[in-house]
C-alpha cells in the first residue's frame, strides 16, 4: 500500500506532461491535485494503520522490487513507514496538497501549456519527496533527494526565459550538488564500513557501539552526510542558494523551500539519530552551526526590503534551530518544529504570494502598506502565521520553539540557547516588521527611486528586488488599483486551513511542565532508538531522563565527560527541578517575542523615522546586512571567478586550443609540410623525369651487381 | 692493333652515354628519340661484340629482337611527338609541364 504513495503524485506528472497541453487549465489543476488528496488518503490511511500496532512494532515495510543485488550490495528498493516517516509523509503529502490548491488560482494567468507544464513539475516534487521520506535504504532516499534536487531547479527557473531565474535554478543545483556530493561520501563511508546501506541494519549494528570519542569514521561518515544536509537545507556555508530561490513562483517557495524539500536533511538526521548519536563531535558542529545560521540569517532577514527574501533568510534561521535541536540531540524537538514550521512558514509564503498577487507583482515592501483593509483574509491569516513564528504563547511555533530551547539549555551548552533566544527576538522584530510594513499604515508609492537608508541605490544594489511575482509582464507595474482584491475562494481556503494547523499543530507537544503529556515526543521515540530486538531486552524506562524524554542512543555513554556531555545525561546540570526550569524558560522566551512585537511596532508602525534614523547612523552595518554579508560575493570571488579564469584560459585556450587542437592541427601541418617537400620532385620537367627514371635504373642495377 | 673485347665495350659504353646524355639534356624531342636510338646501338655494339668473343651467334639473334623493338618504339614515340607538337606547337620538352605539381 505504501508505494502509491509516492506512485500517484508521479502518475500525475506523467498525465499532465504527456497530455497538458491539449487540455484545458481546469482539467491539469484537477489532475494534479487530485494526486496529491489521493496521496494524502493513502499516507493517512497508512498512519492510521501503524496507529493500531503496538509501540515496539511501530513500523510498516513495503519491497516494492529488488533493484540493486550486486555482490554484497543489496539495496530493494522498499519503503519504510515508521513514526518519523508517519510525520513527514503527512506533511508532505497534506500541505503539499493544500499548495496544489492554491496555485491553481495563483498561476491563472499562464498559458495552458506552462500551466501544465507547472503542476507536472509540483507534482514530480511531492513523488519524489515522498520517495524521499518513504525510503528505507540510504540509496533510495537518495534517489528522492537528487529528485527534489532537480524539481527544485525546474521549478525555481520555471520562468526560465527570465534569467535571473534560470540563473538562480542553476545556483541552486549547482550548490544542491556540492552537498550531495559530501552525501555520496558518507554513504559509500557507510558502505564500506557496515556493508549496507539500510537504514534500520545500520543502526542496529552502530547501536551496541560505543559512542567516538575521537573523530573517527563514524564522525567522517556522519560530517559528510552533514554537508549533504546543509546543501539541501541551506545552511551555512551553502545557504546562498535558497534566497535567490525566491524567483520561482511563491507557491513554489511555499511548498519547497519552506515546508518540504529543505526539511530534507533535518529529516535525514532524524533517520539517522543513531549513527549521528554515536558521532558527538559531529553532533556538536552541526548544533553550532544551526545556531550560527539561525542567528546570521535572522540578522539579514532584518533589513531586506523583498517580502519573499525575509521570508527565504526566515527559512534559513528556522532550519537553523531544527538543527540546533538535531545537535543538542534532541531528534523529536527537531522534528516537531519542522512540522510546525512546515504550517506557518508555508502560510506565511502563501500569503505573500496573495499579497504579491493583488498587487499585480509588487514585492518590494517599501511599496506597500495599508493592505490589511483591502486583503482581510490575506492579513489575519498572515498574522496568525507571523504570531505563531515569533512564538507567541498558545500557538503552534511556541510549543516547537520552547522544546528547542529548553533542551538547549538543559542539555548545558548556554551560550547556544543564547545564540538561539537572540535569534528568537530578531525573530519576532523582523517578522512583524513584515506585518507592519505591508498591512498597516497607508500605501507607499512615493519612494521609487529614493533608495532606502544606507543603501548605495540603483538597481544593481543587494536587497532590491528582482520583481519576480508575476509570469509575464509583473515588472513593477504601478496599476496597484486594478487588482487589488482578496485571496480568491482557491487561495483563501489553504491559507485559512494553515492558519488553523499554525494554531493548533502545536498542541500534540505540549511538554510536562505545563502539564500536556509531549505526545509526539514519545510518538517519535521508536524512531530515534535502536529496535529493541537487536540490543537485547533494555526496558525504555531505563533510557528517560526526568523529564521524560528518551536519550535517542543505542547504549548509555560512559560518563557525562566522555561524550561532551551533550546527551541529555540523567542529570540535568544544576536543575533538581527541570519543570520550573522549563517554565523559567517560557516565561522568558515570551517575554522576548513580546518584547521583540513591542520594538517592531515602535520602529515600524508608528515612528518609522526612527527605523531610518537608526539605518543611517549604522549605515555600514545596514549595508552589510542589506548585502547578506556580501557571502554571495565572497564566494564569486574566490571559487567562481578563478573556476571560470582557469577554465577558460587554462583548460580552453591552454589545453583545448593549445595542445589538443594544436596537436591536431600540427598533424596535419606536418602531413601539408611533408608534402611540399615532396611536391618539389613534381617538376613536370620530361627531362627531370627522363633523369629520375635512369637514375633508379642504376641503382636498382649496383644494388643487383653488388649484393 | 686488333680491336679487343673491351675496345668495342669501351666504344659501346661512350656511345650508351652519348645517348644518355642526349636524353637529359638536349631541347627537340626527336633529337631525344634520336638518343635513344642511339643508346638502343649501343646495347647492339654490345651484344654483338659479346657474341663474337665467345664465338656464338646469340648475341646476333638478340640484335634481332631489338633492333624490332627498336623500330616499334621509334614509331609510337614519332607518333607521341606528332601528337604532342599538334597540341602545343612546340618540340622543347620544357614546354610540357601540364604534370608539374
Amino acid at each position: 500500500m505504501l508505494q502509491y504513495i509516492p506512485l500517484l503524485p508521479f502518475a500525475g506528472y506523467l498525465v499532465n506532461l504527456a497530455f497538458g497541453r491539449r487540455v484545458s487549465k481546469a482539467v491539469s489543476a484537477w489532475v494534479a491535485c487530485l494526486a496529491m488528496a489521493g496521496a494524502f488518503a493513502f499516507s493517512l490511511a497508512a498512519v492510521l494503520a501503524l496507529l493500531q500496532r503496538p509501540l515496539e512494532a511501530r513500523a510498516i515495510e513495503q519491497l516494492v522490487f529488488h533493484w540493486i543485488v550486486s555482490g554484497d550490495l543489496d539495496v530493494p528498493l522498499a519503503f519504510r513507514l515508521d513514526p518519523l516517516s508517519a510525520v513527514m509523509v503527512l506533511v508532505v503529502s497534506g500541505i503539499g496538497f493544500l499548495i496544489h490548491v492554491y496555485s491553481a488560482a495563483y498561476m491563472h494567468e499562464e498559458v495552458p501549456s506552462e500551466y501544465a507544464r507547472y503542476f507536472s513539475y509540483l507534482n514530480l516534487f511531492a513523488s519524489f519527496m515522498l520517495v524521499l521520506v518513504l525510503g528505507s535504504t540510504f540509496l533510495v532516499m537518495f534517489v528522492g533527494w537528487e529528485g527534489v534536487g532537480l524539481c527544485s531547479y525546474l521549478l525555481i527557473g520555471f520562468w526560465y526565459r527570465k534569467k535571473s531565474a534560470s540563473d538562480a535554478g542553476k545556483k541552486a543545483f549547482i550548490v544542491n550538488r556540492i552537498g550531495d556530493y559530501g552525501f555520496l561520501l558518507g554513504m559509500l563511508g557507510l558502505f564500506a564500513a557496515f556493508g549496507t546501506l539500510d537504514f534500520q541494519k545500520i543502526a542496529q549494528v552502530i547501536g551496541p557501539m560505543a559512542p567516538e570519542t575521537v573523530f573517527g569514521p563514524l564522525s567522517l561518515i556522519a560530517l559528510l552526510l552533514f554537508v549533504g544536509a546543509a546543501g539541501k537545507s541551506a545552511q551555512i556555508p551553502l545557504h546562498v542558494w535558497l534566497p535567490d530561490a525566491m524567483e520561482g513562483p511563491t507557491p513554489v517557495s511555499a511548498l519547497i523551500h519552506a515546508a518540504t524539500m529543505v526539511t530534507a536533511g533535518v529529516y535525514m538526521i532524524g533517520r539517522n539519530a543513531v549513527l549521528f548519536g554515536h558521532a558527538p563531535h559531529v553532533l556538536l558542529v552541526v548544533g553550532i552551526i544551526g545556531a550560527a545560521t539561525a542567528l546570521f540569517a535572522a540578522t539579514i532577514g532584518l533589513v531586506q526590503n523583498d517580502i519573499k527574501r525575509v521570508l527565504a533568510y526566515s527559512t534559513v534561521s528556522q532550519l537553523g534551530y531544527m538543527f540546533l535541536a538535531m545537535g543538542v540531540g534532541a531528534y523529536a524537538a527537531g522534528i516537531f518544529h519542522l512540522y510546525t514550521h512546515a504550517f506557518f512558514k508555508a502560510l506565511l509564503f502563501l500569503g505573500a504570494g496573495a499579497v504579491i498577487h493583488a498587487l499585480a507583482g509588487e514585492q518590494d515592501m517599501r511599496r506597500m502598506g495599508g493592505l490589511r483593509r483591502d486583503l482581510p483574509i490575506t492579513f489575519w491569516t498572515f498574522l496568525i502565521a507571523t504570531l505563531a513564528i515569533a512564538g507567541v504563547p498558545g500557538l503552534s511555533g511556541f510549543f516547537s520553539k520552547d522544546e528547542i530551547l529548553y533542551r538547549v539549555w538543559s542539555s548545558g551548552h548556554p551560550w547556544l540557547w543564547l545564540i538561539g533566544t537572540i535569534t528568537s527576538f530578531l525573530t519576532a522584530i523582523y517578522m512583524f516588521r513584515v506585518v507592519f510594513l505591508t498591512f498597516f499604515g497607508s500605501r507607499r508609492e512615493m519612494e521609487m527611486d529614493a533608495p532606502g537608508p544606507g543603501h548605495p541605490g540603483a538597481a544593481a544594489a543587494p536587497g532590491t528586488p528582482p520583481k519576480t511575482g508575476g509570469p509575464q509582464d509583473h515588472m513593477g507595474l504601478q496599476h496597484q488599483g486594478a487588482h487589488l482584491h482578496d485571496a480568491p475562494p482557491l487561495m483563501a481556503i489553504p491559507l485559512l486551513l494553515l492558519a488553523i494547523g499554525a494554531v493548533v499543530a502545536g498542541y500534540v507537544g505540549v511538554p510536562g511542565a505545563l502539564g500536556g503529556a509531549n505526545r509526539i515526543e514519545a510518538f517519535l521515540e521508536p524512531s530515534f532508538t535502536v529496535a529493541r530486538q537487536a540490543e537485547g531486552v533494555r526496558p525504555r524506562s531505563e533510557d528517560r531522563g526526568p523529564t521524560g524524554e528518551a536519550l535517542g542512543l543505542g547504549t548509555r555513554p560512559e560518563g557525562r565527560g566522555a561524550t561532551a556531555g551533550h546527551q541529555a545525561p540523567a542529570g540535568q546540570p544544576g536543575s533538581e527541578d527541570p519543570g520550573s526550569t522549563e517554565l523559567n524558560l517560557m516565561a522568558l522566551a515570551t517575554a522576548i517575542a513580546l518584547a521583540g512585537m513591542a520594538l517592531s511596532a515602535v520602529l515600524f508602525l508608528t515612528r518609522r523615522q526612527a527605523a531610518e534614523a537608526l539605518a543611517r547612523t549604522f549605515a555600514p552595518v545596514h549595508r552589510l546586512l542589506l548585502g547578506k554579508y556580501y557571502v554571495d560575493e565572497a564566494y564569486d570571488a574566490v571559487i567562481v571567478q578563478p573556476l571560470v579564469t582557469g577554465s577558460e584560459r587554462g583548460l580552453w585556450k591552454g589545453v583545448d586550443a593549445g595542445v589538443i587542437d594544436g596537436a591536431v592541427n600540427g598533424v596535419g601541418r606536418l602531413v601539408g609540410g611533408a608534402s611540399g617537400a615532396l611536391r618539389q620532385l613534381q617538376t613536370g620537367s620530361i627531362r627531370a623525369y627522363a633523369a629520375s627514371l635512369f637514375l633508379g635504373v642504376v641503382l636498382v642495377l649496383a644494388y643487383l651487381v653488388w649484393r | 692493333m686488333i680491336p679487343s673485347l673491351t675496345h668495342y665495350l669501351v666504344l659501346s659504353a661512350i656511345l650508351f652515354a652519348i645517348g644518355t646524355m642526349g636524353v637529359f639534356l638536349r631541347r627537340n624531342l626527336i633529337t631525344i628519340l634520336l638518343s635513344i636510338e642511339i643508346m638502343l646501338n649501343a646495347a647492339n655494339l654490345t651484344f654483338v661484340a659479346f657474341g663474337r668473343t665467345f664465338g656464338t651467334v646469340d648475341g646476333q639473334v638478340i640484335v634481332f629482337f631489338v633492333v624490332t623493338v627498336a623500330a616499334a618504339e621509334a614509331a609510337v614515340g614519332l607518333a607521341l611527338v606528332i601528337a604532342l607538337f599538334r597540341h602545343r606547337k612546340s618540340l622543347d620538352p620544357d614546354a610540357y609541364t601540364a604534370l608539374r605539381g
